[in-house]
Parts: C-alpha cells; sequence; structure tokens
C-alpha cells in the first residue's frame, strides 16, 4: 500500500527536510477536482484526508479496488464450513449423544450455528481486515506535522503528496496545487525529535511476548507428564465440587432435625407398600444358616429365574468372567483390557465353571456376590449387594450353576439330550421346576 | 451550561410537513461542518458533568451495585434466591433476558437495515441506538449466565477440547441460543466501534487536555481521514451492516426456537421466530425513543435529532405493534384452529386465568395504546411519545413474562400446575439491571460521541458534490506546469 510505505528521514539542519507538502481546499468538490488533476498528473505517493467520506473521491484518485471483500467471503465460507465440521465431529463422532433417538449427525439442527459462524468469522474479517489493510494503528502521516491537519477530522478538505513521489518538489508542487485551487499550501518539515519506538519498550514488549509463552507451555508440560501415567481425575480440575458435594452419609448428623439424625424414621402411622410381603426364607439374604451354606435355593427355580438370571450375568458378570464364565481367553473385555495393558494390581477372575467353584455350595457363590472378594486388604473382586437385589443374585447363581453344567454335564444330561433331539420341536419354555438335579446342589 | 437555558435557546422545529417537490432537510438549523462537530464534541470536552447527570449517574451506580452484590448473593446461595420453581424454572432470569435481549434489537435495525435502505434519517440517530443495543446485550447477557446455577461452569457451554471428552449438545436452541447472542454482542461491538473512529479521532484532534487526548488517540487508532482508509472503511461498513442485517433478524429468531422447539403448549408455534422479531424490534424503538426524548433535550441535540426523526421512529413503532397484535390474535386463532385442546386452554388460560391481569395489561400496552400514534400531535411531542414508550416498555416485558410463566405453569399435568410467586430478590435484580443499562449509557453521554458526526456531515447539502460537476469539467489543466 503506498500510503503505508513512507519511512520518516532524519531532519537536515542546513536545509530544510521537507515530508511532503499539505493543500487544503474549500470544499469537497474543489477537492474532488483537484483529486482528478493530481491522479492525472501522475503522483503516486499522494491521498486525499476528508472529514467524511466523498463519494466518486475513491474513483477520482483512481484508487484500486480493495481486496476486502474476498478475504471476507473466504472467511464466512471458512466459518461455514468450521461450524459444520466441528458440529458433526462434536456430536457425529467424538460425543454422541442420544436424543431420543434421533440422528447424532442432523444437519438441520446445525443450520443455526453455522449461520451464526459465518456471519462472526466474516464480521470479524471485515473489522480487523479493514484495520490491518489501513495500516492501523498508526502514530504519524507525512502531512500531519501541517496546521491545517488539525482540522481534518472537523471541516478541512486536504491533499497530501508526499516528498518521496518522484515528481515531488517543494516548490513547484506547492505553486500547482495552489494554482488548482488550494485554499492555503503548507509545506510539512520532518517532525521533529526521535520517532522511533524507544529502544526500552520495545525490550519491554519482547519481556512480555516471552512470558506469555510460560502459562501454555507449562500446561504442556503438565499434559507430557500425564499422559505418561494415567491418572484417576482430569488432568485440569480447578473446581471441586463435583468430588466433594455437600450430602449427608448414611447415620451421619445432621443439624436440620430435632434428633440430629440425617437418616429419618419412618414416618408414624405408614405401612409397608406390599400387602403380601412376607420375611424371607432363611439364608435368603446371606446364603447360609448359621455357619452352614445353603446347599438348595432359597427361591422357587423356574425357567424364568433362569432368564432373569442369565439377563442379570451378562449384565453384571462378563465384563470379567466372560460369556461362559471360564477362565482365560474367554475373560470379559474389562480382564482382558486390564491383561493387555499390564495392569499390576489386576487380579484375573476365577473360572467359575472349574472345579473348585462348581465344588461349591450354592449359597457360598451367593456369599461372593454379596460380599466380593477381599485379597490383601483390597477387593479382588467388589461386592454387588449394593447393585443386585438378592432375589437377582440368587438367580444369578442358578445360572452359573447352569453354566458350569453346561461345561460339566452330568451322564443323564446325555440322555435327556437324545431324548430332546428325538422329540424335535419341543418347546423349551415351561413353568415347571426343573430338573431337580440343578435345582439341588450335587456335588458330581 | 445551564440547563434550563439550554432547553430554551433550543426551541422544537417542526419539520415533518412533507413537500413532495423537495427534499426535506435531514438536520435543521444553519449547520456546516464545524457547527456539526461543535454541536456534538462539546458534550463530551465539558472539564465538568452538569448536575443532572451526576445524580442521574449516582442513582443508576448505586443500583449497578446493588445488581453486582445480588449476584455475588446468588453465586454464594444458589438459584434459591429467586422464586424459580418447579414447574416454573424459568422465572423473571429469562424474562428479563429476552427483555434486554429484544431491546437491543432496534440499534442494529437502524444501523444496518436502514443503512442498506439507504435511510439517511438514520445517521443523526444509528450512534445512539448502536449503543443501547451493546448495553442491553451486556444486560442480557448476563442473566442467562447467572441462570446455569453453577456459574463456576459456565465455560462448558463453550465447544473447546477438555479431558473429560465432552462436547456441547449442538442439537440444543439453548447452544444456538449462547452461538447466537455472543456472536450479536461481538459484531455489535464491531460495528459500533468501527462507526465510531472517526469521530474519536475528532475528539483526539480537539482535545485540550493530555488524559482526553491520549485517551482518544488510543482508540481512533491514528485515523486520518485519508480516502484510502476512508475506501476500505465504507466497504467494511457496508458488509459489517450487510452481515448484521440477517443476523439482527437470526438472534431473536433463535431466542424464539428456545420455546419453539420445546413442545409445551402457547411455546410450541411456527409463528415464534417472526413475532418475537417484530415484538424485538417494537421494543427496541420504544426504548430508543424512551432515552433519545430526554437526552436531545438536555444535550442540546434537538437540530441534528429533529422531531422528523422522531416522528419516522414512532411510525415503525405503530406499525410493529401491528404485526405484534396479529401475532397475538393468530396465536389465539391457531390455538383453536388446531383442534389441540392443550394449546387452547393455554391461551383461555391467558387472557381468563391467574394471569389475566398480566396478559391484558400486554395487550393494553403493546396493542391498544401504540395506536395514539395515529394522531400526529403524539407522533411530534416529545412527552406524549415517551409516555406512550414507556408503556410500550412495560407491555413488551409483561409479553415475555405471560409467554414464559403462564406456558410453564400450567401444562400438560394439572397435577403439577402451580402459581409462580417471584421474590423481593427477583424484582431488585431486574430493576438492578436497568442500573447496569443506564450506569453504562450515562458514561457513554458523557465521554462518547453521541451522534456519528462523519456520518451527518455525509447528508449536509454543502457535502453534495454534484452541485459544482459543470464547473470542474471545464477546470484548466496544470498538467503543463507541474511537469
Amino acid at each position: 500500500m503506498n500510503d503505508n510505505s513512507h519511512s520518516p528521514t532524519k531532519p537536515n539542519s542546513h536545509q530544510p527536510h521537507y515530508v511532503g507538502v499539505v493543500a487544503r481546499f474549500g470544499s469537497p468538490a474543489d477537492l474532488m477536482a483537484a483529486a482528478r488533476q493530481i491522479s492525472a498528473a501522475g503522483y503516486r505517493y499522494w491521498d486525499c484526508h476528508t472529514p467524511f467520506p466523498i463519494h466518486g473521491l475513491d474513483r477520482a484518485m483512481k484508487i484500486r479496488p480493495t481486496i476486502l471483500p474476498w478475504l471476507v467471503a473466504g472467511a464466512g465460507a471458512m466459518g461455514a464450513l468450521g461450524a459444520l465440521v466441528l458440529q458433526w465431529w462434536a456430536n457425529g463422532v467424538a460425543y454422541p449423544l442420544n436424543i431420543s433417538g434421533k440422528p447424532f449427525f442432523s444437519l438441520p439442527a446445525n443450520v443455526p450455528i453455522i449461520f451464526e459462524l459465518t456471519v462472526l468469522f466474516a464480521a470479524l474479517t471485515a473489522f480487523f481486515g479493514a484495520i490491518v489493510l489501513n495500516g492501523l494503528p498508526r502514530l504519524l502521516y507525512p502531512g500531519s506535522t501541517a496546521a491545517s491537519f488539525a482540522r481534518v477530522t472537523t471541516d478541512a478538505f486536504l491533499v497530501s503528496i508526499e516528498a518521496k513521489d518522484p515528481q515531488f518538489h517543494p516548490e513547484r508542487t506547492a505553486e500547482w496545487l495552489r494554482n488548482l485551487g488550494a485554499e492555503s499550501v503548507e509545506l510539512c518539515p520532518a517532525p521533529e525529535g526521535d520517532t522511533t519506538i524507544p529502544v526500552a519498550i520495545k525490550r519491554g514488549l519482547l519481556v512480555l511476548a516471552v512470558l506469555a509463552l510460560l502459562p501454555p507451555l507449562f500446561i504442556a508440560l503438565a499434559r507430557q507428564h500425564t499422559t505418561e501415567t494415567p491418572q484417576e481425575k482430569p488432568r485440569i480440575h480447578i473446581i471441586k465440587d463435583m468430588d466433594f458435594q455437600p450430602k449427608y452419609q448414611t447415620q451421619a448428623v445432621s443439624p436440620l432435625f430435632e434428633d440430629r439424625r440425617a437418616m429419618r424414621p419412618r414416618v408414624p402411622g405408614t405401612v409397608p407398600f406390599d400387602p403380601h410381603w412376607e420375611p424371607p426364607p432363611e439364608g435368603f439374604l446371606t446364603g447360609k444358616i448359621g455357619s452352614d451354606y445353603l446347599t438348595e435355593f432359597p427361591i422357587r427355580v423356574t425357567e424364568e429365574v433362569m432368564r432373569r438370571g442369565r439377563e442379570r450375568y451378562d449384565i453384571y458378570c462378563a465384563t470379567c468372567h466372560g460369556w461362559t464364565g471360564e477362565a482365560g481367553p474367554y475373560d470379559g473385555m474389562t480382564s482382558r483390557r486390564a491383561r493387555a495393558r499390564g495392569e499390576a494390581t489386576w487380579v484375573p477372575p476365577a473360572s467359575l465353571t472349574g472345579q473348585a467353584v462348581r465344588e461349591q455350595p450354592v449359597g457360598k457363590i451367593f456369599e461372593t456376590i454379596t460380599q466380593g472378594i477381599v485379597r490383601e486388604g483390597v477387593y479382588s473382586m467388589p461386592p454387588y449387594a449394593v447393585q443386585i437385589p438378592p432375589e437377582d443374585r440368587w438367580a444369578i447363581v442358578l445360572y452359573v450353576r447352569a453354566l458350569q453344567r453346561a461345561r460339566a454335564p452330568y451322564p443323564e444330561d446325555f440322555q435327556e439330550a437324545a431324548a430332546t433331539a428325538s422329540t424335535a420341536g419341543r418347546g423349551l419354555i415351561h413353568d415347571e421346576p426343573m430338573n431337580s438335579n440343578l435345582a439341588k446342589d450335587r456335588r458330581p | 451550561m445551564g440547563l434550563a437555558s439550554m432547553i430554551s435557546r433550543q426551541p422544537e422545529v417542526d419539520n415533518t410537513i412533507s413537500d413532495p417537490t423537495s427534499r426535506p432537510p435531514l438536520v435543521i438549523g444553519q449547520h456546516d461542518f464545524a457547527t456539526v462537530t461543535e454541536t456534538v464534541a462539546r458534550i463530551p470536552e465539558r472539564p465538568r458533568a452538569t448536575l443532572a447527570w451526576k445524580v442521574s449517574f449516582a442513582v443508576a451506580a448505586s443500583l449497578a451495585a446493588m445488581f453486582i452484590a445480588l449476584t455475588g448473593y446468588l453465586f454464594v446461595t444458589g438459584i434459591g434466591i429467586w422464586g424459580n420453581n418447579s414447574p416454573v424454572f424459568w422465572g423473571f432470569p429469562i424474562v428479563n433476558f429476552v427483555f434486554w435481549v429484544g431491546i437491543g434489537h432496534a440499534g442494529t435495525l437502524i444501523s444496518a437495515i436502514l443503512f442498506l435502505f439507504r435511510q439517511h434519517w438514520r445517521t443523526s440517530i444509528n450512534r445512539f441506538a448502536e449503543a443501547m443495543t451493546v448495553f442491553a446485550v451486556v444486560c442480557a447477557g448476563i442473566f442467562p449466565a447467572i441462570h446455569v446455577g453453577r456459574v463456576w461452569y459456565v465455560y462448558w457451554l463453550a465447544p473447546y477440547p477438555n479431558p473429560m471428552g465432552m462436547w456441547p449438545n449442538f442439537r440444543s436452541p439453548l447452544l444456538w441460543d449462547v452461538f447466537a447472542v455472543s456472536t450479536y454482542m461481538t459484531v455489535s461491538v464491531l460495528f459500533w466501534y468501527l462507526g465510531m473512529i472517526p469521530d474519536l479521532a475528532t475528539l483526539r484532534d480537539r482535545a485540550t487536555r493530555p488524559l482526553p487526548r491520549l485517551l482518544y488517540g488510543l482508540f481512533s487508532l491514528g485515523w486520518s481521514g485519508s480516502a484510502r482508509h476512508w475506501h476500505r472503511f465504507e466497504k467494511a461498513y457496508l458488509f459489517l451492516a450487510a452481515l448484521a442485517t440477517p443476523l439482527v433478524l437470526s438472534v431473536h429468531s433463535v431466542v424464539s426456537f428456545d420455546f419453539a422447539v420445546s413442545l409445551i403448549p402457547g411455546w410450541h408455534t411456527t409463528i415464534f421466530p417472526p413475532y418475537f422479531v417484530a415484538g424485538a424490534i417494537f421494543s427496541g424503538f420504544a426504548m430508543v425513543v424512551t432515552l433519545m426524548v430526554p437526552a436531545r433535550e438536555f444535550f442540546g441535540l434537538k437540530e441534528l435529532v429533529t422531531l422528523r426523526h422522531l416522528d419516522n421512529m414512532n411510525k415503525f413503532i405503530l406499525a410493529t405493534s401491528f404485526m405484534v397484535g396479529y401475532a397475538y390474535l393468530i396465536e389465539v386463532f391457531m390455538a383453536w384452529y388446531s383442534g389441540n385442546k392443550y394449546e387452547f386452554f393455554t391461551f383461555l388460560n391467558r387472557a381468563l386465568g391467574p394471569y389475566a391481569w398480566a396478559y391484558w395489561t400486554m395487550v393494553i400496552c403493546n396493542v391498544a395504546i401504540p395506536q395514539l400514534f395515529w394522531f400526529k400531535k403524539c407522533r411530534t411531542t416529545p412527552w406524549m411519545m415517551w409516555i406512550i414508550a414507556i408503556f410500550v416498555n412495560i407491555g413488551m416485558w409483561f409479553e415475555r413474562f405471560v409467554i414464559i410463566v403462564t406456558s410453564l405453569s400450567r401444562d400438560f399435568l394439572p397435577g403439577s400446575w402451580a402459581l409462580y410467586k417471584p421474590t423481593i430478590i427477583d424484582f431488585l435484580m431486574l430493576i438492578g439491571s436497568f442500573g447496569i443499562f443506564f450506569t453504562l449509557f450515562l458514561l457513554f453521554c458523557r465521554y462518547l460521541p453521541m451522534v456519528a458526526m462523519a456520518e451527518v456531515k455525509t447528508v449536509l447539502p454543502q457535502a453534495h458534490v454534484h452541485h459544482r460537476h459543470a464547473a470542474e469539467e471545464h477546470a484548466p489543466s496544470e498538467l503543463e506546469y507541474a511537469r
């Protein structure tokens, strides 16, 4: 841009050194006429200064059209594309949120943000593009030492011609401008004093720029450090109120109530909701009577319970023990992943179909599900009493028994299989008590 | 400069009579470029504020301080200090949000849409209206932000890669709202500031004291009025206008999606986007009139902001009042015509239920009272239009109250119906938001050019080059001499 390329030269003490000439015209029309003449005369480093935009002046001055429209169009397109990719990536790929089964990536829902970001990017580019292309912010202009320049933002219509223009000659150019109808013409001496930015400020800015690099550097270091050793908590975790929520634990003291108990007793006069509620059979909740494990199921064993047990097993147990309950390569995903990662503290799940568990009474298996397994003070299997109600725990035990029997069948099972094969088409679902061999705990 | 003397020196001149044979002047009085600058620039150049300004500022700043204190109380205690409760979880905060963001629409409408349509009368009022827009959007932005409960997690609304691996739900209108309002805020500020750069340069060049000179100099970025700069400046300004025009229509549409995309009866209607946009323009123009009438009185701007300007704005208010009234009618009609009993119940409930007083306040303020603008006397008498505009402001606040509170308090399940009871804090924060608005506005009046001087100069007759074209063509060529 030729209006920005001026660099002030050092003043010469012997003869006046001019940076340019400033002519003031009386009206927009006079300025426009003069601008046509100056442009026709082939001046290159010159400009008009006006208090408001004068339409047609840019044509009279032969100003080339600005590149700004293309920048704005490009930025708008970038905004649109960026918004589309962002939404596709965020909701379609990286973090798919299932909302009423709607598609993860749905263009109509993305239109508002595509529109907003198109406008935002284009507007920012229009603003900063105009500022930057104009070479702003800027301290000095070639003519800004002229007295008439002080009124250029009020009512002065000025022409400035820079000294570096090849056609510039202090006296002749000034005289020519006067003949063009200028009301006054001023030759502008180079500004006095040093117009460069002080070294101290430059150094200060450099120091600030270096200091500004420190926070991202620390973040990068922190990320590098934490990606090596997996952390339980997010890497950057400023506000901890998700970790420490104000709530009352069981048996805690609360100042809110007169009896200072956080757990509230049953409201007087209320009765259990289930009218048919009966106390559970002995051993139903613990799996044992006294210190003896139950060897028979305390519930009625049906096909329905078996199906329930399978479903619950697949939800709660299969993640570690695998679909078949066998150890080793048939483990669940959690166990396989832990082995793949070489987790040092990981205890591989026991085989449920191996002889050790096959020989356990049902009460013992129930107790293991209820209490988990503690080894050296650490749970190698967590307790499931909280997640799984007792009926479902018994159902799981039943299904585990079925898995075991599938792995190590009884001799009579082969006879039954043969009988089943001979009566093909016989329905599997029946609400009769199942084979008493299964319901009863029978060790091989 | 005494207040009374200034007012008496500036008589009201009626320039609203249209003579079809000539274009009426947009600025009255014997103004040239220098006197336009003088009229506008002397206001921020006063070494001391007037007593009236000081008193107004003290009141506004106290209310703003109260708002900030209440916000602190809110953060420490939680949103239980508000009346929001089941089933009306969107109480005053969202009412206030929609109210303020609606007010913020007239500024950009005047600046952008009237600019694109070459409505030159906008030049006297656009700066003022843009400033009002920016401050109204500031007030609007506060409410949803403090309404999220755990306000310290408000940055989770932004889509940024984070160690939790979470991204916001881009299919939610509430997130569209975040983008729409923040884009609108950004573009409004850019538009306002870009237009102000030449005027800040004027103040810089006129400043006599070092501090104003430094600050105006800093923010005018070294503007010199260069024709090459004006060339790009005008392009950028045109682009911002062209971008802001669809933006201003989109913002309140997106705000209306917050309601229309949900399934609540009374909200789930396709008329909402145009209805909200018309209401926003309506309330925005009313707020411009509310502020402009006293401002031109106190700051001696009657020759730049003439009765014709006010008359035009009042016509806008009248027209948009009809649009809003039409929307009220169509809503009721569609509720009946759709055969949806929940929808129709909602409208019966609005007109006859426990919030009937709010509904009829809305109808009277927004549809009945603006009909006074049919009378030219009302359109051209400042105190009358000021009172009508105040009613419109009240009516438009109640419109949002009616939409939000009545629909939520009685929806599908009668078992969950409950009335909404705002607390004293709700009212204080509503008043406090006006404190924020007026504090910013008074600072603007005191320290920044209230009228776009450079733009007003372009509409003066002296600015037109064409009268002297003939003389130019025959000017003697000085080419030979220069060489």
